[in-house]
């Protein structure tokens, strides 16, 4: 009974808020990487961007919300998502069209291009603030739990208690979706083909006929939606403010160059990755080990929450010294 | 007037020009073989017919059209394939796709032009799942040499098609090279291995210094002993 408890609250407190988390990060690394596979630079913009898509979501939301529209159980923004995708990804075209295509046409360094991308990065976290302002939203509505504490204690007699979020439960079902479609894009499609030979050789892929401004828009247009999802599930599971999304660059970077900069898999893989030590190293062990007959007199805490970003820093510094590819072989700097 | 002509070509890359009048001809169905020593232009030729160079004088035609002035794309739509040296795949997709990507400008349906392409190079065909950067040296070249043909092109450019294979691959990859050549398409091909690019060429040209030192048929020109001497080692 106690190792069954001791699962339980593994799962409770580490397995599905980490599962959750690894989900979103892996959205967010999927932008980063596609964007340094195809536009040869790392996309600091890349949080700002996500904070932008998800308010601009929000208000949306907030205007169906007004307007009597609901999903029933589901939360309302998941119906706000498209229009936050397409107005976000207006934005990257604008931003590509007014500030990264002189750069690519001056043939900029990846550095300086890295320069320029926090450059957009403050203008984009300005933008964010003037719309929406610089407090903490909760925006989801509908069912709040599909497992509540409650049910589960009736269920199965058990001390510990489990719950399951819908909006857990959502991020994973939303982001495996998006997964799937993205691969499926790039492996099936012409267009997609065109995206992964154009990251692969680029002066081939112009000799082939490959139209390299096409596939810019398009890789944009595909980093917005990523970074809007991303940011709407985040949103969703904990709550928006902009400065957290700007924070969120750091796990998100550590998750793409973890699983290898350029390698959507190893995104995906490093998300997860990132999510799970960050959650197990803060995550206060004493209860599981006393259910396994250990009376710890301290927290068993590794980290206290606080410094969970430090567990992306020592990660991405461990993998930069001892595998600077990724863990997936990626593009090395 | 020759199916490739391109004429009294001067230019280089910055400043100073690396090629001085130079001049290749190709004529339909045969191989021109551009040799040299090191430094001697025949890249920088090569990459002028294609258009990668600015000229400064001469014209390039092909059958009998100026496209002098068109940029590589564009020369690719009127009937070029050109296999860089290097770099020439994509690494990280499939032979099949290596194919596809070749055909990417064409509308049409291609799945017979890749079926050509897996008769010429059947390995090709067995490995068309695995991705391009597995595969050995010369299948590689394979891989890359099919990727330009996917165009259906009327001249084929081939830039040092075996550095760095084995003596045993350049013969095969030579053999098809002639194979290429019987179906009509015209080839130009720059080699190191001078000796025995020579014996399939219809036409050889020695380069010196950007500019025509000898120009007559891969025979004769492998008969002459100047030439012998000087480019081919004795």
């Amino acid at each position: 009974m106690d190792l069954l408890n001791a699962l339980v609250a593994i799962l409770n407190y580490v397995v599905i808020p980490a599962t959750a988390y690894g989900a979103q990060l892996a959205l967010g690394a999927l932008g980063v990487t596609l964007i340094y596979g195809i536009l040869r630079f790392s996309n600091f913009a890349h949080g700002d961007t996500m904070a932008f898509g998800t308010a601009v979501t929000i208000i949306v939301t907030w205007g169906l919300q007004a307007a009597g529209v609901s999903l029933g159980p589901l939360p309302t923004a998941l119906l706000a998502l498209p229009f936050g995708i397409a107005i976000t990804a207006a934005l990257m075209l604008a931003t590509d069209r007014v500030i990264y295509r002189y750069y690519r046409k001056v043939h900029a360094a990846p550095v300086i291009l890295v320069m320029v991308s926090v450059g957009v990065m403050f203008l984009m976290n300005g933008i964010t603030r003037l719309l929406i302002g610089v407090d903490e939203i909760r925006f989801d509505d509908g069912a709040r739990f599909l497992i509540t504490a409650r049910e589960w204690r009736d269920w199965t007699g058990l001390a510990e208690p489990l719950t399951l979020r819908s909006t857990q439960a959502i991020t994973v079902v939303v982001a495996a979706v998006v997964v799937w479609a993205l691969f499926w894009f790039l492996a099936k499609t012409r267009t997609g083909k065109s995206m992964r030979a154009f990251s692969d050789n680029e002066d081939l892929a112009l000799l082939s006929g490959i139209n390299p401004n096409r596939v810019v828009a398009v890789t944009w247009i595909i980093a917005a939606a990523l970074a809007t999802t991303a940011g709407v599930l985040y949103g969703l599971d904990k709550s928006f403010k902009a400065f957290n999304y700007f924070q969120l660059l750091l796990p998100v970077f550590a998750a793409a160059i973890v699983g290898g900069l350029g390698n959507p898999l190893g995104a995906i893989a490093g998300g997860f990755i990132i999510a799970f030590s960050e959650v197990g190293v803060t995550y206060a062990w004493k209860k599981v080990a006393g259910y396994l007959g250990y009376n710890a007199d301290g927290l068993l805490q590794l980290l206290s929450t606080e410094y969970k970003f430090a567990v992306s820093f020592v990660i991405l510094i461990i993998v930069l010294l001892f595998k600077p590819t990724g863990l997936f072989r990626g593009k090395s700097f | 007037m020759s199916f490739l002509d391109a004429s009294g070509m001067t230019g280089g890359y910055g400043a100073t020009d690396i090629l001085h009048d130079c001049t290749l001809r190709v004529e339909k169905g045969q191989i021109a073989v551009i040799v040299g020593p090191n430094g001697a232009g025949k890249s920088t030729a090569m990459k002028a017919v294609f258009g990668m160079l600015r000229l400064r004088a001469g014209k390039v035609t092909l059958d009998g059209e100026d496209i002098t002035a068109l940029s590589p794309q564009e020369r690719v739509r009127k009937g070029m394939g050109f296999v860089p040296q290097v770099n020439n795949v994509f690494p990280t997709m499939t032979v099949e796709e290596n194919l596809e990507m070749g055909a990417f400008i064409r509308e049409d349906d291609f799945t017979g032009t890749m079926e050509q392409v897996f008769e010429l190079f059947p390995i090709l065909c067995d490995k068309r799942r695995q991705n391009a950067g597995e595969l050995s040296g010369g299948q590689r070249q394979q891989v890359a040499v099919g990727r330009a043909l996917m165009t259906k092109p009327k001249l084929l450019m081939l830039d040092e098609p075996t550095a760095g294979v084995s003596p045993i691959v350049m013969d095969e990859l030579f053999d098809r090279i002639i194979e290429i050549a019987r179906t009509g398409i015209s080839i130009l091909m720059v080699e190191q291995n001078a000796r025995q690019a020579l014996e399939i060429a219809d036409t050889g040209y020695v380069l010196v210094q950007g500019a025509n030192r000898y120009t007559d048929t891969g025979a004769a020109l492998m008969a002459d002993p100047e030439v012998r001497r000087t480019f081919l080692g004795g």
